[in-house]
């Protein structure tokens, strides 16, 4: 397992996400960072499109937030860190919104699972009190 | 120290002989590198060693003015890495500048025996900072070489051909793990777009065994082509991978699949509207000429 | 208010998406294709994603849903010029668009749109195999 002493935070942004227009701002300003850190242009289009559908997520279902994006490094090895939160009220069941085609908005229900699918590393947690914060992790 | 320079610049005819000579001692494998290569690596280092810029001391290796000297030690890593020298032998080309310059210090630096052993220690250190610089290029460098030959490794491993206008084929052989799949499907995609190819057949003969991780792989891939606007043809699914994939309950049914490579390219043909027919009176003829008997 | 201009050439109707899409002028792209197919009564709608990034769920469920009306209306779509990438990326995503006919480039998917019309077939590539 990889510790979070070991990982070196070199850049860091934080965006908001309130309305459709921040949604494009994020997919934007995550490919410029990407293609900067010389991603490949399979790896750009997974995390940008990643990046688009929890930033909708956080919009659509948390009523708007923020995503904060960190590029990491561990040694010599690359990674980008999107993380996303919002103060919705929360998912009731995580496993049960994990699954493909699970959706409460009319959509295809591939948000979570598919940008699961998307990145390296996935992490949610959520409780009604503070909404639901989304963590996920690319490695180069 | 300055002293020691000096002496090295007045006297760099005679201690690129003497170290040469000692090279050729030493017995290197002097097919791997010729004479006048060596000779010439040689000289540029006693050059840049004798002719250091202004304030920089033998005594450390690892300062700035002796960059050029670093760099000229990792260009002739690179040529060793290139012409198949070991590490040692690389290693041994310094070392053997130690004879030479300590007989020279001797006959020369005749003041006490203090500054004859301070002398030789300086440049005995000096040397074996070089000899380990010089490995530690050696090995980076060859660590680039790996690199770059596993990289065309994956890339030759993955040939897509054009087989007609419009008609791709890849023939995947050996085993697939996630890294190739993912290579092997970028390079099919690729072709497409390149060649504009409607039809693209992945034949798979030579993959010895079918998971479940690569059967989903070749299924991405195909559905991936489709979303292009390609379609893909899966060839050369010999039976006992065409029961492993019934066994694993893998879904190929909205796959094209064909047995041979030959009948998948007939029906790409077919698909773009064309027909392969044999001439009259040209037929094939039915056994093989009797080569070689007499 | 922003819209992505829809061309018509004979009866079919072409699309060039070469803005960023949001989620609403991917809406409204669907409601204008719905309206213009009725009023010219289109027999196909090209739509060419060549100049496309990223196709998230929402982009690709929109281009589902403008092909599942154009079918109600009794026309024809195909999306060309998905890139490599993208076509990728949407399968990791698990979407596979599968009532959606798609063509390598423009050329091809009006080649395929005019067969389609005049009951012809062969150039585009649909899903259901045999």
């Amino acid at each position: 397992m990889r510790t979070v002493s070991e990982q070196i935070i070199t850049r860091s942004e934080v965006l908001p996400i309130r309305t459709q227009i921040d949604l494009v701002h994020v997919r934007q300003r995550v490919r410029t960072w990407l293609s900067e850190e010389r991603f490949t242009l399979i790896d750009q289009t997974k995390i940008v499109t990643a990046a688009s559908e929890l930033a909708r997520n956080a919009l659509e279902h948390g009523g708007g937030g923020e995503m904060e994006m960190s590029l990491l490094a561990v040694g010599a090895r690359k990674g980008i860190r999107l993380k996303f939160s919002d103060h919705g009220p929360g998912i009731a069941d995580i496993s049960k919104a994990m699954k493909d085609g699970y959706t409460t908005a009319g959509g295809m229900g591939l948000g979570l699972s598919g940008s699961r699918r998307l990145m390296s590393e996935f992490e949610i947690q959520s409780s009604p009190e503070s909404g639901t914060v989304v963590t996920v992790t690319r490695w180069k | 120290m300055v002293k020691l320079l000096k002496m090295m610049r007045e006297n760099q005819e005679r201690l690129l002989t003497d170290w040469l000579n000692g090279l050729k001692a030493i017995a290197q494998r002097r097919d791997l590198i010729s004479d006048v290569e060596v000779r010439e690596q040689a000289r540029k280092i006693l050059t840049l060693i004798s002719n250091p810029p202004p304030d920089t001391v033998l005594e450390d290796f690892s300062s700035e003015g002796w960059q050029t000297v670093r760099d000229q030690l990792m260009a002739i890593s690179i040529s060793r890495v290139a012409h198949g020298s070991s590490p040692s032998e690389t290693a041994q080309f310094l070392f053997s500048l130690k004879p030479p310059m300590f007989k020279l210090i001797r006959e020369q630096l005749t003041t006490t025996p203090d500054e004859l052993f301070r002398e030789i220690d300086v440049t005995n250190n000096f040397i074996d900072a070089m000899a380990l610089h010089i490995a530690e290029s050696y090995i980076e460098s060859r660590d680039k070489v790996i690199a770059r030959q596993q990289e065309e490794m994956l890339e030759l491993s993955t040939p897509v051909v054009t087989l007609w206008d419009g008609i791709l084929a890849l023939p995947v052989i050996g085993t697939l793990d996630s890294t190739r799949a993912q290579m092997v499907m970028e390079s099919l995609l690729q072709a497409i777009v390149q060649t504009n190819s409607r039809f693209a057949i992945l034949d798979i003969t030579g993959v010895p065994t079918v998971d479940t991780l690569v059967a989903q792989h070749l299924l991405k891939t195909i559905t991936a082509a489709r979303l292009m606007g390609a379609e893909c043809i899966l060839s050369g699914i010999r039976p006992q991978i065409a029961q492993t994939i019934v066994h694993l309950g893998i879904n190929l049914n909205d796959i094209v699949t064909r047995s041979k490579l030959a009948d998948a390219f007939r029906l790409a043909l077919d698909r773009s509207g064309r027909t392969v027919t044999q001439k009259p009176g040209n037929h094939t003829p039915v056994t093989a000429p009797a080569a070689g008997v007499s | 208010m922003e819209r992505i201009p829809i061309l018509r050439i004979g009866t079919l109707l072409l699309v060039t998406i070469q803005v960023d899409l949001y989620d609403d002028l991917a809406l409204r792209l669907q409601d204008d294709l719905s309206n213009r197919i009725a009023e010219l009564e289109a027999t196909g709608v090209l739509i060419d994603i060549s100049g496309l990034e990223i196709v998230d769920s929402f982009i690709g469920r929109t281009l589902a849903n403008i092909a599942a009306i154009a079918r109600v209306l009794d026309a024809e779509t195909v999306v060309v010029g998905m890139q490599p990438a993208v076509a990728i990326t949407l399968v990791e995503l698990g979407m596979s668009l599968p009532g959606i006919r798609t063509a390598l480039n423009v050329d091809l998917g009006m080649e395929y749109l005019r067969q389609a019309a005049t009951g012809e077939n062969g150039v585009g590539t649909d899903h259901y195999a045999e």
